[in-house]
């Protein structure tokens, strides 16, 4: 790969593998995102899906391969709090939000801005303005429940809540890990919207099991195996792909 | 949302009782004593006004507590060890008090260090003959202990029960060493005999009272800085760790600083109360530091309501009370109730005194805003 197309994707990661006791959860896996783009990633269980965001996320640390933000960051080299702060935001794939804090104090929370004990105690942090927990409550359609306690949210609340966490992070790249797993259909198609209207402005990589979303995302999709890149393409192309079939139908 | 003044926005209600009724200790009961005659039955003897000052001392532990059990989830099993630091400092400033008054009529060495044949004072000891030094040593023994253990502990990522353990084995090994007599600190004898305290005798009656009424001031001060920190965001992203540790990390949050900041200064509001402690008892020695205080102190908090400062405090004086009161009349039972009151609190009331109370008047208020709107409902039909 040239520099030129390194410093061209927003993340990019190569010949990355890392093992758990001998269990091998990614085996050189590369993977390029460019700026904007949208990615669905699929895969059987077991396939590397979650242990790839750890890595993204500085949580896990690769035995061996690249890993770069924005073509010139070697996030290896850092932790959980600076690649956040980097501007790189993660959902869980269970929704984990604050759930003694209001809807609003949690977006209150992830807002972009200084972040230390001290900024907390007596600086600018306790300043937010409100206006712009509105604008992101707005945005996930929360803008009514903004003085409930999140513990209070049904499932799918709490996912956009967390999504909206994301976006007020304002975050370069947003990883999302199966954002609709457990939501009614009528939650799922609004999901997907939502996450459209948002890779409009950010990168964005979804992680899901649910074929259907995946579809109606309409975008790129990358199929990992045993920790490696399995296809790559849209989804007519992969979900017509043997070994792709091979692997999710075990034939 | 318009600012309020500071001092409101820390005070709700409950708030304002508890430093309301602080208010009312510090003027009545030295009132009381001091200017009631003896048979009234209005009058608060001496030894009670010590008495109550040694509970609230034990408030201001329960409540350095609360702000990192409470509200950021770190139980520590060894607060017990910063009360006795901050004891230990205090008690070193009376011990150099004493002066050639001791036993042994020594002009500067204490009597357990005559009796040891020391020949001079260790260098630690030097400077605690000065109360301002004795005073900044309170703060800075115990800050710097939680200071120095916090900062490996989180930043290595120890939580929950390990990390609970590893503050019990903290304080555990604090007590193996102040048992020595090499430590030069009095040994299993600990400190005592004092004399006087900034020059006034420790004994006399004024003493007391004064004592007593610094502690109350020292309490009310001490919930204010909590009640600053929980109701900054600072008590948000705290409250947040608790919830979701690694939620708040993702979201860019250095969860070791923020924990480590609630830590060192819970240990030195702990270190306060051990020295606002020792001249009221009139003794500190190493068992202050046995790993069953720092339990009852977890206890205490429970009982009140963690997480809610108030409820902590309420919970210290509440328990001691009926210690002081059973261990009089049945001293074999006192652990067994210990024990059985632990068990009855989080299997009947997890959220102790004052959080039972929150959670009974905020359903009471919805069933009566609930009503206007039956009513409403039932006049539209």
């Amino acid at each position: 790969m040239t520099n030129a197309a390194l410093t061209n994707t927003v993340l990019y990661l190569d010949g990355v593998s890392v093992t758990f006791d001998g269990f091998r959860a990614l085996n050189k896996l590369s993977l390029a995102i460019a700026p904007g783009e949208m990615r669905a990633i699929i895969g059987p269980n077991g396939a590397g899906k979650t242990t790839m965001m750890d890595i993204i996320t500085g949580k896990t640390r690769p035995d061996e391969g690249e890993v770069f933000f924005g073509g010139m960051i070697d996030l290896t080299m850092l932790d959980e709090a600076e690649i956040a702060t980097l501007g790189i935001g993660r959902k869980f794939q269970k929704p984990t939000v604050f759930e003694s804090h209001t809807v609003a104090d949690n977006i209150r929370l992830a807002l972009a801005g200084e972040r230390s004990p001290f900024s907390a105690l007596f600086g600018a942090r306790n300043r937010i303005p409100e206006e712009r927990i509105d604008a992101v409550l707005s945005t996930v359609r929360l803008t009514e429940h903004r003085e409930r306690l999140a513990a209070d949210l049904s499932h799918g609340q709490k996912q956009w809540l967390e999504i909206g966490m994301l976006l007020a992070q304002d975050p370069k790249l947003l990883l999302v890990d199966e954002p609709v797993a457990g939501m009614t259909d009528a939650e799922t198609a609004e999901t997907a919207h939502l996450l459209k209207a948002i890779a409009r402005e950010h990168s964005v990589i979804v992680v899901e099991h649910d074929m259907a979303f995946v579809r109606e995302l309409g975008c790129k999709v990358t199929v990992l195996h045993e920790g490696s890149v399995l296809a790559e393409g849209s989804i007519d192309a992969v979900s017509a792909n043997e070994r792709v079939i091979e692997v999710y139908l075990g034939r | 949302m318009t600012r309020r003044p500071l001092i409101l926005a820390l005070l709700d209600g409950k708030g304002a009782v508890f430093l309301g009724v602080l208010a009312a200790l510090a003027v009545l009961v030295p009132l009381s004593n001091l200017l009631l005659p003896e048979a009234s039955p209005l009058h608060v003897p001496t030894y009670a006004v010590s008495l109550l000052g040694k509970y609230l001392s034990y408030a201001l532990l329960a409540l350095a507590l609360d702000l990192v059990w409470g509200y950021c989830g770190i139980l520590s099993l060894g607060h017990g060890a910063f009360f006795a630091l901050g004891g230990y400092a205090m008690g070193m400033y009376l011990m150099r008090q004493i002066g050639p008054r001791g036993v042994y009529g020594h002009p500067v060495l204490p009597d357990f260090m005559v009796f040891l044949n020391w020949q001079e004072l260790p260098w630690y000891w030097h400077g605690f003959d000065m109360f301002p030094f004795a005073a900044l040593m309170v703060l800075a023994v115990p800050g710097l202990l939680a200071f120095v253990f916090g900062w490996f502990a989180f930043r290595s990522r120890v939580t929950g029960v390990y990390l609970s353990i590893i503050t019990q084995a903290m304080t555990f090994a604090l007590m193996l060493a102040f048992f020595r007599n090499d430590m030069g600190l009095g040994g299993n004898n600990g400190l005592t005999d004092f004399k006087d305290i900034l020059g006034f005798p420790v004994q006399a009656q004024a003493t007391r009272v004064a004592l007593f009424v610094a502690t109350v001031t020292a309490l009310a001060l001490g919930y204010l800085v909590a009640r600053y920190m929980v109701t900054s965001t600072y008590g948000k992203v705290l409250v947040a760790i608790r919830d979701a540790e690694s939620r708040a990390r993702f979201l860019g949050y250095r969860v070791e600083h923020y924990k480590l900041v609630a830590f060192t200064v819970s240990a030195m509001m702990a270190g306060v109360a051990g020295a606002l402690y020792v001249p009221q008892v009139g003794i500190i020695n190493p068992s202050e530091f046995s790993p069953a205080n720092s339990i009852e102190a977890v206890v205490w908090v429970a009982v009140g309501g963690r997480g809610t400062l108030v409820g902590a405090a309420l919970g210290a004086v509440v328990v001691n009370t009926a210690k002081s009161w059973l261990t009089g009349a049945l001293p074999e039972l006192w652990l067994f109730a210990l024990g059985a009151l632990f068990i009855i609190v989080t299997l009947y009331l997890p959220k102790g005194i004052v959080g039972t109370l929150a959670e009974w008047r905020d359903k009471r208020r919805a069933t009566i805003s609930a009503k206007p709107a039956e009513v409403a409902a039932g006049a539209a039909e």
